[in-house]
């Protein structure tokens, strides 16, 4: 069974047609690239994915069971986790919280438990800060655990949104433009430590992308959206030889 | 690595406990040596209620990271609720010290009520609006008190919004609340120790709430609300929490306050937007979500006119410009690179380096 199945996704706003007649199906396990042209309503997509906004038709099965118009906590709670375009970090926390406030619903204690510092307090906060350590390791990140966030340098602030992303223990992340800004030694680590995650974490991605050297070396599938509508989809190889792509990013 | 920030956050808050603690074994031995104005005694129990105050607006404004104006508004509330029943039980509750604990619930359940009221509404705005509607709601609050009359006799209780006439009490009838005279007689329950200890209690509260899940998502929503959504944190849940314990705070703070008059009422003087101001300056001063300079903030800037009276006619003008260096002290650029500079730790550090120079 596919994890994510979209079907007939539209979206307006007002008498603008932002996304229409969207669809995708993404299996477990697959890199899965989202490409366009600048105002191509990709991420649009994904705050339609992730219940930032609710679509006008169209619906949204995550593993089976219908998520459409759902809030952007409850969807987070049924698996999906995102990272956004322009970096959007906690960014007076510490590195450590930030993963930490990424657990908030998977290790819980009550606020006066908190306040009155009951057993159950240390207990769960040695729990939190072993698995955030943990994927704060993955991302090498764990000499920068008590760094305030917006004190880590660009690519590691990336790193730690995703490794954040993953704290929710999410069945199918969505990355939004993770390569932006990074220099092409950066765009080479990114992509190998998202093929990582992928493998390590069994984890299904589903990504926004600009830079096709990355979409080519690491998606197996591609959909490619052009005035909010679907242009083409299939095998990145054949994606992007396709003339019709090409003549959307270039132009006649 | 981990373990030294553990312990650098718990050394921090017991320097801030210590600190308490310290002024009040300080302030002690000085009154007992009779080097203690009798007006510097006197405001002794309202430097406590400044603090706590300072402490719990502190929450709202430096932790969750919103403006709110109306902080004396719950303090009102939390004066009147817990004035109104230590008057009424005085005669039944004798032990002193149980009725005014119980006052102290009292005071803060009823501020923590209205607190989540006016939460609930109001918290769907940001930034100034929410400035400007908490400011209304601490007003509305205080002129509703003002026009409250409230009375007891034989046949139970009588309320007007008129007159303490209106009520028709019988002739035994006694006026717990007078309108704008508001409540008088109330026993005079607070102490420099009380006060003492509340804040410490206060301190604990908000501290623990602070570093505890709970204020790391009250944190991560001030930081960005959004990425906080998409990480499954309730936006509303926590703003609201922190707003009411913040209420209910400034409650416990109205309570010590009523308990150190014989006569209470709300005045502009004192429940007015001019004391929430007031606060704000404590948090603004001490710097926005730094608890300890909260703290600081309150006592320098409560003792600064009692100390520059000497000065006459030029206190005020003294305090403004107390204020403004302060502010650039702590928040332009200049004063920041001097205070790092000139800091104690570079300083040790300093000579840690030239030690091992050496």
């Amino acid at each position: 069974m596919a994890l994510l199945e979209v079907k007939e996704l539209g979206i307006s706003f007002g008498g603008l047609r932002a996304v229409d007649d969207f669809h995708m199906t993404i299996e477990p396990g697959e890199l899965y690239g989202l490409i366009g042209p600048n105002g191509a309503g990709k991420t649009t997509v994904f705050n339609l994915l992730t219940g930032v906004y609710k679509p006008t038709d169209g619906y949204i099965l995550l593993d089976g069971e219908n998520i459409t118009g759902k809030r952007t906590i409850e969807i987070n709670q049924h698996g999906i986790a995102r990272t956004f375009q322009n970096i959007r970090l906690f960014s007076e926390l510490s590195v450590l919280d930030n993963v930490k406030a990424g657990l908030h619903n998977h290790y819980t204690y009550s606020t006066l438990t908190g306040i009155l510092r009951l057993p159950k307090y240390y207990k769960v906060e040695k729990e939190m800060n072993e698995r955030a350590m943990e994927l704060l390791k993955v991302f090498d990140l764990e000499e920068e655990a008590s760094y305030k966030a917006s004190n880590l340098p660009y690519g590691k602030q990336r790193k730690l949104e995703i490794a954040r992303a993953l704290a929710t223990n999410p069945k199918l992340l969505l990355l939004d433009e993770p390569a932006a800004g990074m220099n092409p030694n950066e765009t080479q680590e990114l992509m190998n430590t998202i093929r990582f995650v992928r493998d390590e974490f069994h984890m299904t991605i589903l990504l926004i992308e600009h830079d096709m050297r990355l979409v080519s070396g690491i998606c197996e599938r591609l959909t490619v959206l052009n005035f909010g509508q679907i242009l083409t989809e299939g095998e990145t190889s054949e994606v992007l030889n396709d003339p019709k792509v090409i003549t959307a990013y270039l132009g006649e | 690595m981990k373990v030294k920030a553990l312990n650098k956050n718990t050394k921090n808050n017991l320097i801030t406990y210590g600190m308490v603690i310290l002024a009040y074994v300080v302030m002690e031995i000085l009154m007992k040596a009779g080097m203690v104005s009798s007006l510097l005694q006197g405001l002794l129990v309202p430097l406590c209620t400044y603090v706590i105050l300072a402490v719990s607006l502190n929450l709202v404004v430096g932790i969750s990271g919103e403006l709110s104006l109306g902080h004396a508004g719950f303090m009102c509330v939390g004066a009147f609720a817990s004035a109104f029943f230590s008057n009424y039980t005085k005669e039944a509750l004798t032990v002193s010290g149980l009725r005014f604990f119980l006052a102290i619930l009292i005071g803060a359940a009823a501020a923590a009520l209205f607190g989540f009221l006016i939460g609930i509404p109001v918290l769907r705005l940001r930034g100034d609006y929410l400035a400007i509607v908490t400011l209304a709601f601490g007003e509305i609050i205080k002129n509703v008190i003002n026009v409250i009359f409230l009375g007891h006799d034989s046949k139970g209780f009588h309320i007007s919004f008129k007159d303490a006439f209106s009520m028709n009490m019988e002739p035994d009838g006694e006026v717990l609340i007078n309108g704008p005279q508001g409540i008088t007689g109330t026993p005079h329950d607070s102490s420099f120790l009380i006060g003492i200890i509340l804040i410490l209690i206060t301190l604990f509260i908000v501290i623990n709430m602070v570093n505890s899940r709970t204020g790391r998502a009250i944190m991560a929503i001030r930081d960005n609300r959004i990425a906080a959504e998409s990480v499954g944190i309730h936006i509303t849940k926590y703003k609201l929490l922190a707003f009411t314990v913040s209420a209910s705070l400034a409650g416990v703070a109205g309570v010590l306050y009523a308990h150190n008059l014989s006569t209470l009422a709300a005045q502009p003087k004192n429940f007015g937007y001019n004391m929430s101001i007031m606060i704000l300056v404590f948090v603004v001063l001490g710097g926005i979500g730094n608890i300890r300079g909260s703290i600081i903030a309150a006592v320098v800037l409560t003792l600064l006119p009692e100390l520059l009276r000497g000065l006459n006619d030029y206190r005020m003008l003294m305090y403004a410009i107390v204020l403004i260096a302060t502010m650039i002290f702590t928040s332009s650029p200049g004063g920041q690179a001097f205070r790092e500079r000139y800091s104690l730790k570079a300083l040790l550090g300093q000579k840690k380096q030239k030690k091992e120079a050496e």
